[in-house]
């Protein structure tokens, strides 16, 4: 392959689209280290602070397309304080200073300002796409600025962000010559929208694919859009609320039936369950389906729904579904391979919950599997033994049970052995949680078996260091581990200080690691942040050594402690 | 002693591993510690041992029962919105948006729960075998079974083929739950009186789309459930009522 022109081997590498690909074919020469950096356009950074942007305009000039992440797993879940950080400020700063023709640009738990998505907006001619996930800081005013000056638009994707709603008016903010649009998805702003803009956004973008909307457009628009959008793949409905003797519905019940592309469905954050019938002749073609923020659909009328949908391959669903909902889905779903059972009651002890029962019956009826999050009252180990034979692809596997350290409640066991069968049996599994009484021997089975495994979750469980331990040595593809209230301690962290540089990061909160431990761990391995978040003020006046560390961030990076880090901030 | 009885009382929870302070009840919610244990909850239940055992010093019985009543409710999953303390944060790992949405749904449909007849009206159709026409009645309107079948038979009494024939529909008491109707039925086997001859049942048809012999279920769940009513000849009604006949066969044997 050396004596080939770079051009071949730039045609040759165009064929590879998956980073892990692109990543290993550089580092086989410096040759191909440089022909493939030229030529590289799409680069994805799990960790905004592992690199700086100066560096990363340096490697790749013909950079079009960036993915970057910013806190940690755990801040979704409000363990990680509010101004922590992952700013994307520098990042668009940096990058509209260079010559690098930006198109694409997805964000995911960054935080972003008005400010940023003004620069952003006004710095690269040719930018095509952003996509929001998770993210915080911005007010439709950034919005607006997007729509206004991103003259070839197509995607536009918000998905479950903060944002601070100051009125309807950025789709306005659209110009007439936008015509470019092919996703537009703001079903996360809470406030109202201005519905004649909407309709005449929809009029005028002929490649329209994907459109999802938020609570404040009522069916009456809804019907008028998909009258001139009957081509769209993926339809998030806005509030679907009306008297199903209306004229209005009986209109849509017509419009719908021209809508024969609709592949995916989500929405119904409202919901008239006796209006649901009008989507039945969609539900027949649908391949992805997510219910889980339509608390308003449950019982029969929910069953009723899903026996339309026998192509589904995702369901997101709340889980008063129930365990003979799911049976209905076991039944009906013979395609499915992604299913999320979201709690419709996160802050108390689910009445409605699931139970080990619905997931056997589902592990029978959809053998192909690979990808599941499953919140419920209660596992067994007999259960997940059963799921793990009758459903071996499992790449993804999170279990969450609502009571965290619950047992096995007919043995009154922990529940080892039947995680220790799901890593068993699952040999292609990449990611884990877990959850329910668990010793360390769940990590022994974890670290024999799991060989593909890249991120594990952890929570109240195991023993002693031991179980930390198992993990370290074991998975040798380990990339992401967060652990809380765990006893690990200084023992496990310092046992093996070399893997962390082959990982992107290991969050630790509510552990038994010492400040010495981390300031141990940070001498010696100068390419890791050592992060340590400090809430309460008794650590800044006494520090001492042998105190327990409450937050523990750790990550490899080729740029030092960051600059933006807050005070309550510790970089070791 | 109450404590005891009151640890009793609570079932499966009880025997769950913990290493909690012993003699609190309530919920798992707040109880589950670990080897470290979470430092709130341990001090929210440790403020209310405290609290309960200085005053048994000077407290007759009932005080001690509210106090332990007391406590179990601060503890119970119902109250553990309210009091952040004895939950453990970040559990269940939901993303705060996924959290913010459900608890915005879940007021909102309460708002609409509370007001009296609800905000959407439950207009059914209505059908009489036989009848030139169908009517439309509003199940929100009405209170009871009773209501409702007096309702209907103003409705249908324009039409030659009587309503009379539904009187055994009008006398049945059906008060909280059905199970009181049936009792009638079985009592007087008018079921199957009913069942063959050419008088007229009431039915409907459910949110899954079967169709169900009206009376069984209490009042509000049928209102939640009726798609549409059905009159039928008791003839055609035999398929509906099943167990019933079959219960109605046991007895006259």
């Amino acid at each position: 392959m050396n004596y080939f022109p770079d051009e071949v081997l730039e045609h040759v590498f165009d064929f590879l689209t998956s980073h892990r690909d692109r990543n290993a074919v550089s580092l086989v020469c410096s040759l191909w280290y440089r022909v493939e950096r030229f030529s590289r356009q799409r680069v994805f950074i799990g960790n905004c602070y592992a690199i700086s942007p100066e560096k990363l305009i340096t490697r790749f000039p013909g950079l079009k397309s960036l993915t970057l992440k910013g806190k940690p797993h755990f801040a979704d879940f409000n363990l990680v304080p509010y101004d922590w950080g992952g700013y994307v400020q520098p990042w668009i700063e940096a990058l509209a200073k260079s010559r690098i023709g930006l198109e694409e640009l997805r964000l995911k738990r960054m935080v972003v300002s008005d400010d940023s998505l003004e620069l952003l907006s006004r710095s690269f001619a040719n930018f095509k796409t952003l996509v929001l996930v998770s993210c915080e800081g911005f007010t439709t005013d950034g919005l607006a600025a997007i729509a206004a000056n991103c003259r070839f638009l197509r995607e536009l994707d918000l998905q479950e962000n903060e944002i601070d709603d100051h009125s309807g008016h950025w789709l306005s903010c659209f110009p007439d010559s936008c015509t470019s649009l092919t996703s537009l998805n703001f079903a996360c702003l809470k406030g109202e929208i201005n519905l004649a803009s909407l309709e005449r956004l929809v009029a005028r973008s002929p490649n329209l694919r994907s459109l999802r909307l938020n609570r404040a457009v009522p069916l009456e628009t809804l019907q008028k859009i998909l009258m001139r959008a009957p081509l769209l793949v993926d339809l998030g409905t806005g509030s679907y609320v009306h008297d199903p003797d209306s004229e209005t519905y009986n209109k849509l019940k017509t419009t719908i039936l021209k809508c024969k592309s609709i592949r995916n469905l989500s929405g119904f954050l409202e919901v008239a369950p006796r209006c649901l019938p009008a989507i039945f002749p969609i539900c027949l073609n649908l391949t992805s389906l997510n219910l889980s923020y339509a608390a308003g659909i449950h019982g029969s009328e929910l069953i009723k729904l899903i026996r339309h949908c026998a192509k589904l391959q995702r369901l997101w669903i709340l889980d008063c579904i129930g365990d003979k909902g799911l049976e209905v889905v076991a039944s009906t779903c013979n395609e499915l391979q992604e299913l999320r059972v979201f709690p419709s009651d996160p802050f108390g002890v689910g009445h409605d919950a699931v139970t080990e029962n619905g997931l056997v019956a589902i592990s029978i009826g959809c053998p192909k599997l690979h990808s599941l999050l499953y919140f419920c009252q209660q596992m067994t180990n007999a259960a997940l033994i059963t799921v793990a034979r009758n459903c071996p692809n499992f790449i993804r596997f999170r279990l969450c049970i609502l009571d965290p350290t619950r047992p096995d409640p007919v043995t009154m066991k922990p529940l080892d052995d039947g995680f220790g069968a799901i890593v068993q049996s699952c040999k292609l599994l990449r990611r884990l949680s877990l959850s329910g009484l668990l010793t360390d021997q769940v990590f022994l089975y974890i670290g024999m078996y799991a060989e593909q495994l890249e991120m594990l979750s952890v929570a109240f469980a195991g023993d002693s260091d031991k179980g930390m331990l198992y993990v370290l040595n074991g998975c040798k593809k380990l990339r992401k581990l967060e652990i809380r209230d765990c006893p690990f301690g200084n023992m496990a962290l310092l046992s093996d200080v070399g893997k962390y540089e082959t990982m992107r990061s290991l969050w630790m909160s509510s552990c038994e690691v010492t400040l010495w431990g981390c300031k141990t761990l940070a001498k010696v391995m100068p390419r890791l942040n050592v992060e340590i978040i400090n809430e309460h003020d008794q650590m800044e006046i006494c520090a001492e050594d042998g105190q327990r560390v409450e937050k523990m961030y750790l990550y490899r990076t080729l740029v030092g402690p960051r600059k933006d880090a807050p005070e309550f901030v510790w970089n070791l | 002693m109450e404590i005891g009885s009151e640890k009793e009382k609570m079932g499966f929870e009880e025997t769950e591993l913990r290493l909690g302070l012993p003699g609190n009840g309530g919920s798992t919610e707040g109880e589950v510690a670990r080897k470290r244990g979470f430092s709130e909850t341990e001090a929210t239940t440790m403020d209310l041992k405290l609290k309960l055992s200085s005053k048994d010093a000077g407290m007759d019985l009932n005080e001690k029962a509210k106090t332990l009543k007391k406590e179990k409710n601060l503890l119970t999953a119902d109250t553990a919105k309210h009091h952040a303390k004895a939950q453990v944060v970040g559990w269940p790992p939901v993303r705060s948006f996924r959290k913010n949405m459900l608890a915005v749904q879940k007021g909102s449909s309460e708002e609409s729960d509370n007001k009296a007849s609800g905000n959407i009206a439950a207009f059914v159709k209505v059908s009489m075998d036989g009848a030139p026409y169908l009517r439309k009645v509003d199940l929100k309107t009405y209170q009871s079974y009773k209501e409702l079948s007096v309702a209907l038979g103003k409705m249908f009494s324009s039409f030659t083929i009587v309503p009379n024939n539904l009187i055994w529909f009008f006398n049945i008491e059906t008060g909280n739950c059905g199970s009181q109707g049936m009792k009638d039925f079985m009592n007087e086997s008018k079921l199957m009186d009913v069942l063959n001859s050419s008088d007229y049942v009431p039915t409907y048809e459910d949110k899954v789309g079967d169709w169900m012999l009206v009376g069984d279920v209490p009042w509000e769940m049928f209102v939640d459930s009726c798609n549409r009513l059905r009159i039928m000849k008791g003839k055609e009604a035999i398929g509906l009522a099943p167990r019933a006949m079959e219960k109605c066969m046991r007895n006259r044997s």
